[in-house]
């Protein structure tokens, strides 16, 4: 598997991995802020968001009709459908290209869900790997007590319920993220992630993860022709408007 | 490794790692696939062949190409704007294949049932090589599927082909004539040489799964007795 950088994308992507609770999706929102205010091409992609897959999916979920094996079909399903329709393209006209959670997510879940690891990987075969991978790396009590703290109710399968690693869905999560981390612990030097120390504070991190990124991608060779206006942020959710089009192209 | 023709029991296997928690063993059953283009025959032989079956006091079970549970109506919705990719179609179909395998073959054949496959991995295979898809990729993929007790191809000319599904619906299928690949903008056309590929393909199939190719040119009768004989033979062997 190559990078797009090694086979010459005139874009980059950046992906973040990590359990739930472990922050990423806080932290690589804060860099797509920083890099649109910055005037770059930049797209977010985040993970299980195919739209076309999506009532599939839900479906599956909501009644429990997913097998080890048809729930890393249907998420490589989704993946395969933003990768060829979104991300390619936009990597071939020069954006970077940021995503919350990667093929990494899939080798994780799938392999502690006890699909074989070779299978798992040579399924994801036709994806190249990304420029970057930081991999949020959290004790694993500080993810579950993030996402533990309000007692939330936790569905079926993001519980690993299936699993039937306990009848208690609190129980199940944790011994379940658990696994998960180990995965990726054993991912770590085989894809080359950048490991971040995900217990420390949110600006901490940001400060560090805006430098690593300068450091490793020529930022300025992806800044628009003129620049775009600022989104507005929506109030209360994590995400920022998409602006239509290239307003240097009008 | 070249494979054998069939599974016999007892020499149960999958084509590659299978699906996690099974075992070949528990697998009591038969699974028959009948593989062909459309107007081919398969639906009328399976259905001689369940009639057939059943009458002789066997179970029987039927799956076939987008029918399961989980994806099915999806797919059906995706494939009428033609918007997915090719990588995206093919998991598409995967995912159904897996559902069906998973939550009716298996437990079928566990429970000592006859399956009747209205074709399986070969045809998507098929399709997917055709388009251009990377055949170790696929092999990877379908790693997961059961290999069949038998697998028969009906064969028929693409002359042939065109003419029964004219005569059947006095319209060719979107899909069954690789309109997608742009091969041509002449339906008819495009509908000869995207079975003529398809057939091709299913020869570079064959000499790796070694399924029995069945001259479909023939009367519907003379194919269903051809079957029924290949079956008995293979419901002796215990």
């Amino acid at each position: 598997m190559k990078t797009f950088a090694e086979l010459n994308f005139s874009g980059r992507l950046i992906a973040v991995e990590g359990l739930d609770g472990s922050g990423k999706s806080t932290q690589i929102y804060l860099l797509k802020r920083w890099l649109e205010a910055e005037g770059i091409k930049v797209y977010f992609s985040e993970w299980n968001s195919s739209e076309l897959v999506k009532s599939a999916t839900s479906k599956g979920k909501k009644r429990e009709l997913l097998t080890p094996t048809t729930f890393s079909l249907i998420h490589a399903t989704d993946f395969a459908d933003r990768y060829e329709r979104h991300l390619l393209p936009l990597l071939r006209a020069g954006y970077i290209v940021l995503c919350d959670r990667y093929v990494f997510t899939a080798f994780a879940r799938d392999v502690t869900r006890g699909c074989p690891p070779d299978w798992v990987r040579g399924l994801y075969g036709f994806a190249a790997l990304p420029d970057i991978t930081f991999f949020f790396k959290t004790d694993l009590e500080v993810s579950l007590n993030r996402i533990l703290e309000g007692r939330p109710k936790l569905k079926f399968f993001e519980a690993g319920m299936d699993l039937r690693l306990s009848s208690d869905p609190y129980e199940s999560f944790r011994i379940f993220q658990g696994r998960i981390l180990e995965q990726y612990i054993a991912m770590t030097d085989e894809f080359k992630f950048v490991v971040m120390d995900a217990n420390e504070n949110v600006e901490k991190q940001q400060v560090l993860f805006r430098k690593l990124v300068s450091e490793k991608i020529d930022l300025k060779k992806f800044k628009r022709r003129s620049p775009l206006p600022l989104p507005p942020a929506i109030p209360g959710t994590n995400k920022t408007q998409e602006v239509e089009g290239d307003l240097a192209a009008a | 490794m070249k494979n054998s023709e069939t599974a016999a029991n007892g020499h149960r296997r999958f084509y590659g790692h299978g699906i996690p928690h099974v075992k070949c063993g528990d697998l009591a059953g038969k699974l028959i696939v009948v593989e062909g283009a459309d107007g081919s025959g398969r639906s009328t032989q399976i259905a001689r062949l369940v009639d057939w079956l059943e009458t002789s006091g066997h179970a029987t079970v039927q799956v076939g190409l987008k029918r399961s549970t989980l994806v099915s109506s999806e797919l059906e919705k995706a494939q009428e704007g033609n918007i997915l990719s090719r990588t995206t179609l093919s998991l598409f179909y995967a995912t159904d294949f897996a559902d069906q395998l998973d939550n009716i073959i298996l437990p079928a054949l566990k429970a000592g049932f006859i399956v009747l496959a209205d074709r399986y991995i070969y045809t998507l295979m098929a399709r997917d090589l055709v388009r251009g898809m990377d055949e170790a990729w696929l092999k990877n993929l379908y790693g997961i599927a059961l290999v069949p007790d038998a697998v028969f191809y009906l064969s028929v000319e693409p002359q042939e082909l065109v003419q029964r599904n004219l005569s059947k619906n006095a319209t060719l299928d979107y899909w069954e004539s690789g309109m997608d690949l742009g091969m041509s903008r002449d339906m008819f056309d495009s509908f000869v040489k995207y079975q003529t590929a398809m057939q091709s393909a299913f020869r570079k199939l064959q000499k790796t799964y070694g399924f029995t190719i069945v001259d479909a040119n023939r009367p519907v009768g003379s194919i269903t007795k051809e079957l029924r004989k290949k079956i008995r033979v293979l419901l002796a062997e215990k």
